[in-house]
């Protein structure tokens, strides 16, 4: 039915086993969960009072990272690098997978497995989804009715007084921390890391971390609505 | 007991396959599962109708040939157990159940609830040994091996093969199986010779065999009847990984024998 014996000399090269794309992916959701945890910390600076010569804190921060042309398309080209891995990996898993099963169950019932689990390959598009949008909204503005390029509070507290902007970003951050919710710890296992003395402290440190990313997040538009950031 | 069973009828491996409903009276809650498929099959053959085929052998839960999924659950509701271990008693009167083969390309329908697992066979033939030298005997015991050690990989040697993790699988992966074997030799001091070719080419047979890749939901653990580890994978990954990247081409020009 299909052929046997591959030899060391074939698999060694075939770094495209299932096996090695699931390590691409561990290793670059690894680094966008790096970037949207720092991502999230620098956001929450919309709450710091404005400095002495009446600057946003954010915008302060903006420049910051604005300083360096190099800095910025450096760390622009190898984020947006590691997201192209990890999209690319996941389509050629997701097409693995549907040509595992291709007749499927007429009852199949889930046992213990989380809800996140099972449905990476949902939470992931509507999250890339959201980034193209989000990109689009504060970053280079053709989403953003009001754009003013580097002001950013401003650009932020317009953006979110708009209801259906912000219910958006909520239901994606959502996604995004069931995304992380079952990513966080599923990389080191992808990579051969368990342990069963970290294993389940490492599953509860991962569900933290979802968690604290989706709330600090979330809580910018809801302060926004609520007026208590202007 | 009285029970209605929608089974999955296929004639042969070409043959399309429907569910038909078959309605049971006089279930003893102390048959096997197994039991109560083989008074239904009486009462087929009585009729004069194709009897229900399904995969069995030892009946005692150790050789790992039975298996279907019951109302969406590989071998069914009790835990850590075979179908030919789960007795009625696990059901309740008038309980409606839907009995379905394992589902995945890699182990294609025989006919009716039976599935050709000879994929397991060639991953195992891919790697799944170690080298003896065939000169005289050597003292038992003579390589010592911790106990954490040995416990790691009586554990995963205890798999039967029955392909229960694959069928729970949203994925169709082989990765508990491939991960058990590759674990029940790679932590044994015997097993070290061949312990990163096993991994590569054992991964390698299993993708080419058409099972899907793990993605770490952990259905393979609960439905296992032996009870092998998620950890298991986790050591496939890795000695994987270390085997992909430390690899390198055979060399001495002169190095057989
Ligand atoms: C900020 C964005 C993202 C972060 C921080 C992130 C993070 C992660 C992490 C940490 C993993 C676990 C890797 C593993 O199990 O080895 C993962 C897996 C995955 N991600 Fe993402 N991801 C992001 C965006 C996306 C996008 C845009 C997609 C889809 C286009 C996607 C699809 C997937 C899929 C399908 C998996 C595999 C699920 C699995 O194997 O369990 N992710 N992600
Ligand atoms: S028949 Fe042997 S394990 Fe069930």
């Amino acid at each position: 039915m299909s052929s046997s014996a591959t030899s060391p000399a074939r698999t060694a090269r075939m770094f495209d086993a299932p096996v090695a794309k699931k390590a691409v992916m561990a290793l670059s959701g690894l680094v966008l969960f790096g970037f949207v945890l720092v991502h999230m910390l620098g956001n929450l600076q919309v709450y710091l009072p404005p400095g002495p010569d009446g600057r946003y804190a954010l915008d302060v921060y903006g420049e910051t990272l604005h300083k360096s042309a190099l800095v910025l398309w450096g760390a622009r080209s190898f984020l947006l690098l590691t997201a192209l891995a990890h999209i690319v990996s996941a389509i050629q898993l997701a097409q693995l997978k549907n040509a595992a099963r291709p007749t499927a169950y007429v009852k199949q019932t889930a046992i213990v497995s989380t809800y996140a689990s099972r449905t990476m390959y949902w939470s992931g598009p509507i999250v890339l989804a959201f980034l193209i949008y989000h990109l689009l909204h504060f970053t280079t503005g053709q989403a953003h009715p009001d754009f003013q390029h580097m002001h950013v509070h401003e650009n932020v507290i317009k953006g979110f007084s708009v209801w259906y902007v912000s219910l958006f970003y909520i239901v994606a951050m959502s996604m995004l921390c069931m995304h992380l919710y079952h990513g966080v710890w599923s990389m080191f296992q992808s990579l051969g890391l368990a342990h069963p003395s970290y294993t389940p402290k490492l599953k509860l440190a991962a569900k933290a971390f979802a968690a604290i990313v989706a709330a600090g997040n979330i809580s910018i538009p809801l302060s926004v609505l609520a007026g208590l950031v202007k | 007991m009285r029970l209605t069973l929608n089974i999955w009828r296929q004639k042969s491996p070409t043959d399309q396959g429907a569910m038909v409903r078959y309605s049971l009276d006089n279930v003893s809650e102390h048959m096997s599962f197994l039991e109560m498929l083989d008074v239904l099959n009486e009462q087929l053959i009585t009729k004069g109708e194709e009897p229900v085929a399904f995969d069995h052998d030892c009946r005692e839960g150790i050789c790992g040939m039975c298996g279907f999924v019951i109302n969406g659950v590989a071998h069914g509701p009790r835990r850590g157990t075979t179908v030919c271990q789960l007795h009625m008693r696990s059901f309740h009167d008038n309980e409606e159940l839907f009995l379905e083969p394992w589902r995945a390309a890699a182990f294609p329908v025989v006919k009716d609830l039976v599935v050709n697992r000879s994929a397991f066979d060639r991953i195992i033939g891919a790697g799944g040994y170690v080298s003896v030298p065939t000169g005289s005997a050597t003292d038992g015991n003579s390589i010592l091996i911790p106990k954490a050690e040995s416990d790691m990989a009586m554990s995963a040697a205890a798999c039967i093969g029955c392909g229960a993790c694959v069928a729970a699988c949203p994925n169709a992966s082989a990765s508990l199986f491939t991960g058990a074997k590759i674990s029940h030799l790679g932590l044994l001091p015997q097993g070290q010779p061949e312990r990163h070719a096993r991994a590569l080419n054992m991964v390698a047979q299993a993708a080419v065999e058409g099972f899907g890749n793990c993605t770490n939901i952990g259905e393979c653990e609960a439905v296992c009847p032996k009870g092998i580890q998620l950890e298991n994978i986790a050591r496939m990954n890795r000695d994987y990984l270390v085997g992909a990247i430390t690899y390198r081409e055979p060399q001495a020009e002169a190095g057989a024998g």
